[in-house]
């Protein structure tokens, strides 16, 4: 009850919402320029003496003008970037439900490890006796990958998911191409759900790709596949759990009439964190899976990568493993970079893949442990249906009542007649604290909204996110329909001109105009 | 577990609010007889403190560049990074945001995407620039696919002068596609013709400069017998400090320009992650692979930046897209950006500067040292020296003495009949006191 008669603070009283500021900020939303605006030619963080007079040897190769960036002292440099971090949603802050990218939880400890010089600060040409340490490191990260997917072997280098789809697709290639059906077996087979880095790599390959559909329930059908398998066909493309979170009930028998037909079978891994310790790929009958390391095994997305990608194989692809590999020698662990001889289809990169992550996701796995692990994948998949569950009688799912693995699938069909879309509903999440669910994706789902909790949420938490989606769809069923299409209203930027951006593309600062010229 | 917030009671909660009698009820389209039962051939869990000692055991195994004398180059680079860098890297809000899908909530990560490409234009003197690649190889396979795609032609001519595990990608792609690479023999001193192979059938150029020995080169002819030919010109840098001394080749006249821009912001962490810069001229925008960061505005009209050209890539194209590439470098992007800030003008410049004064003061100690040629006329921060016998034994044996003194070319070319040479670099990093050990440990391993 709003008393007028007390104090200016009292609850109610304040109506700020709209104060215009003279800076532009809002309190601790500060607005911050672009270091070309700040910055000065002549101003740096870095103090470097110049070098006593000597003869250079650049020849006629010398830079003849600065490239023309300015700098920024330390607290400058500082400022601007905590700045520009504040403008920023991460796990760290809170629930991030986005389906198909597993944001859980990073431990700072898998930091920690990957800082620890003798990881970070080695070279990677340096003398193989010197880094026998990073070697074993690698040894026994191929080790738990080897042993949690069942497959005989494992390619490191791969650089991110898509890199390893590369990396597997081109040893399933190397393999066709070593049975002299590198000319007849051109097509590889890929649902309509899947992920679009699988057809964008099988034809960065040469490949071309020929789709297959999903049954009503989900799920990919034996015979379906059967249908589009021939001579022709160089392999399937299968992620599993598949795009829409459930789990291809059918992934053995489609293996079985896969290989009968000659092919391979790629598994998109992206969606293991659902079935770690539960069972195994390579026993479904897997040729090749590539691993997430920044998914599956918690190595930091980092705003958009460095990600990794270890590829498994099975023992008909193993020979065509790229080059580096390792070879322990009693007590010494080689890395065999020069593949020679060997039926190695080649390289992916320079030197031998992410370290970095290597670290990271060996530090989860000894932390978590074979108990840990499998812990991790339950409550992920605990939670998701926890979610799936607590808001069926509100928004609608496409296969119904159906359990689904580490992420819940949602329809726009509850939406009709509301005149909210899935993407208003999902930029009114962003008022209410949340980063949205992948929205749109899968494919095949109208509106899909693609809800993955994963482990690292308490029950309050998931109580409370479930209560906010309660909230929202009672308000969207209400046609409260201005709150939905005028959000967010509150993050530190509106809806973005995406149009725009596309049509007329800025992508680099330019300095502005002189006053005259602009004039015109 | 740490890690994990359920508790068992919680657990029983939501199995009941599910109506499952067990967990494993969730797990019912897993065949039976595919059901993981048995433990795992894998040690338990371990404390923080447990975890740590294990892999400080497995870390000390190895040397560290910095703490011995260190001269290994040839594609990676030991440079001192500010420890302002690390840190800001380290914000949660960058470190565990994902690639920025709604940018009303990302607009940290994009404004420094879009800094970032506008310095990697800048730096390599082009047009625009992709918000990063995975690496500078990884860029590199992808600059010549687009190549192939602008030209409509499918045929690349790799300098030896290219790094080679660079031009193992390029041929691994290629070997895929059917493409044909025309790959020129390693080059030590510069003296290979690139001129002779380019005719109406090549797409694409691929020139390293400085190249793999450490010689900068002249790319201008290059550009311009490419282009009268309809060919593009690539050009790749592995050491990203030597563009605060070189002429950039964008002003060469390259099309493409793709580097490692590692030697910024990166530690050396044995191979990876790194960062690959990609740049190119404004026509052939809509062929570059990989990410891009725009500027626009926001509903009230107030600057904001969003991910754009989204039209070329997978998860729009699917399998029309212009590369496969989704996940790339950002917190690498992002700490080459900010020690970018730092630095400036005025710091790489003096940066650079150090870095070529360190290599001349080496090869000028080494000028006198019998069994010792330094093969390079021109070189920036690295070159390559020619010794009696075999490079890699002679390297092994000052790693014994404790100086990690480079990079046998025997290690990237393996059976090339270069075995007496080694590729040394000195960085900022290095000391006068490096350089006199670097020199007795290479007499005495002669």
């Amino acid at each position: 009850m709003l008393n007028n008669q007390g104090r200016p603070t009292a609850p109610g009283a304040a109506t700020a919402a709209d104060t215009q500021t003279f800076t532009g900020n809002r309190a601790l939303q500060l607005e911050e320029a672009l270091i070309f605006e700040i910055g000065r030619a002549e101003t740096t963080g870095v103090d470097i003496d110049a070098p006593a007079p000597f003869a250079s040897r650049l020849g006629r190769h010398a830079r003849k003008t600065p490239p023309g960036l300015p700098g920024l002292s330390e607290p400058e440099t500082m400022r601007h970037y905590v700045r520009l971090s504040q403008k920023n949603y991460s796990i760290d802050a809170g629930l991030y439900p986005l389906g198909s990218c597993t944001m859980k939880h990073n431990p700072r400890l898998n930091e920690a490890m990957a800082r620890l010089p003798g990881f970070a600060d080695i070279h990677p040409l340096q003398p193989q006796s010197t880094v026998q340490g990073a070697l074993r490191l690698i040894e026994e990260l191929g080790r738990w990958l080897m042993e949690l997917t069942g497959c005989p072997a494992v390619a490191m280098s791969p650089k991110a998911g898509a890199h390893g789809e590369a990396c597997g697709m081109m040893a399933i290639k190397a393999a066709i191409v070593a049975r002299g059906e590198g000319a007849t077996r051109t097509v590889v087979l890929a649902p309509d759900s899947a992920h679009g880095t699988n057809p964008a790599t099988a034809a960065a390959i040469g490949f071309t790709v020929r789709s297959i559909p999903a049954g009503p329930d989900g799920n990919v059908h034996p015979d379906a596949v059967k249908a589009a398998l021939g001579p022709d066909v160089a392999a399937i493309m299968l992620t599993n759990p598949n795009t829409c979170g459930l789990f291809e009930a059918h992934v053995v028998e489609i293996a079985k009439a896969v290989h009968e037909a000659g092919a391979f079978f790629y598994a998109d891994g992206a969606n293991f964190n659902a079935i770690v310790g539960k069972a195994r790929p390579g026993d479904l009958g897997i040729d090749a899976m590539h691993i997430n390391l920044h998914k599956t095994f918690s190595t930091p997305h980092g705003g958009g990568g460095p990600g990794a990608g270890p590829v498994v194989l099975s023992h008909r692809l193993a020979p065509f493993a790229p080059a580096p590999f390792l070879r322990r020698e009693g007590e010494t662990v080689r890395l065999v970079e020069d593949a020679g001889e060997t039926q190695a289809f080649g390289r992916m990169t320079a030197f031998h893949g992410q370290m970095g992550m290597f670290v990271r996701a060996l530090t989860y796995m000894l932390s978590h442990g074979q108990d840990g692990v499998r812990q991790a994948s339950e409550d992920a998949v605990l939670s998701a249906n926890y979610i799936r569950v607590a808001l069926s009688d509100l928004m609608s799912a496409p296969f119904g009542d159906r359990m689904c693995m580490h992420e819940a699938l949602f329809d726009d069909e509850w939406l009709k007649g509301t005149g909210v879309t899935t993407l208003d509903f999902a930029k009114a999440m962003i008022d209410e604290g949340y980063h949205p669910m992948t929205m749109y994706f899968p494919l095949v789902v109208h509106g899909a909204m693609l809800i993955e909790p994963t482990e690292s949420e308490s029950k309050a938490a998931l109580d409370l996110f479930i209560a906010t989606l309660r909230d929202l769809a009672m308000r969207a069923k209400r046609c409260e329909t201005e709150r939905f299409v005028n959000a967010p209203t509150l993050a530190p930027r509106r809806r973005l001109d995406e149009t725009r951006a596309a049509r007329n593309p800025v992508l680099k600062w330019t300095p502005p105009k002189p006053v005259a010229e602009a004039a015109e | 577990m740490r890690y994990l917030p359920l508790t068992a009671d919680d657990r029983a909660d939501m199995l009941a609010r599910i109506g499952a009698g067990g967990i494993d009820d969730l797990f019912v389209d897993i065949p039976n007889a595919m059901r993981l039962t048995r433990p795992l051939d894998l040690p338990h869990r371990q404390t923080e403190l447990e975890v740590t000692r294990a892999l400080t055991r497995l870390a000390a195994m190895n040397a560290t560049a910095g703490a011995a004398p260190f001269f290994c180059g040839a594609g990676a680079y030991k440079h001192h990074v500010p420890a302002s860098v690390d840190h800001l890297i380290q914000r949660s809000e960058f470190l565990t945001a994902y690639t920025p899908y709604q940018p009303e909530i990302s607009q940290g990560t994009l404004q420094a995407l879009f800094e970032f490409q506008t310095q990697v234009a800048a730096l390599t003197g082009m047009d625009v620039a992709n918000a990063s690649m995975y690496d500078g190889s990884t860029g590199c396979g992808e600059a010549v696919m687009m190549a192939h795609r602008v030209s409509r032609r499918r045929k690349a001519v790799l300098s030896g002068g290219l790094h080679p595990h660079y031009a193992e990608v390029v041929r691994t792609n290629s070997r895929m596609t059917g493409d044909t690479v025309d790959s020129m023999p390693a080059d030590p001193r510069a003296q290979e013709d690139v001129l002779a192979r380019i005719d109406n059938s090549v797409s694409c150029v691929v020139v390293q400069c400085p190249d793999v020995f450490g010689n900068p080169r002249d790319l201008a002819p290059i550009a311009e017998k490419a282009h009268a030919h309809g060919a593009l010109l690539i050009a790749v840098f592995t050491e990203a400090v030597s563009l605060g001394a070189l002429t950039p080749p964008g002003e060469m006249g390259a099309d493409i320009v793709v580097g490692e821009g590692q030697s910024i912001g990166n530690a050396l962490n044995f191979g990876g992650p790194y960062v690959g810069l990609f740049a190119t001229r404004t026509k052939y925008l809509r062929q570059m692979p990989g990410r891009v960061c725009g500027e626009t505005a926001d509903a009230e009209g107030r600057r904001g930046f969003v991910l754009t050209l989204s039209t070329r890539e997978q998860h729009i194209r699917r399998d029309k897209a212009t590369s496969n590439i989704c996940t790339n470098s950002g917190l690498c992007a992002l700490a080459f950006t900010i020690h970018m800030t730092l630095l400036g003008d005025a710091g790489l410049t003096r940066l650079a500067q150090v870095n070529h004064a360190h290599a001349v003061k080496l090869a000028d100690m080494l000028a006198g040292v019998a069994g010792v040629e330094v093969l390079n006329e021109t070189f920036f921060n690295e070159f390559t020296l020619r010794v009696k016998g075999d490079g890699a034994a002679v390297i092994e044996t000052m790693a014994r003495a404790g100086v990690l003194g480079g990079v046998p070319a025997s290690r990237l070319w393996p059976g090339a009949g270069l075995d007496d040479l080694i590729l040394v670099a000195s960085t900022e990093c290095t000391t006068d006191a490096d350089r006199e050990a670097f020199v007795a440990a290479l007499k005495a391993a002669l």
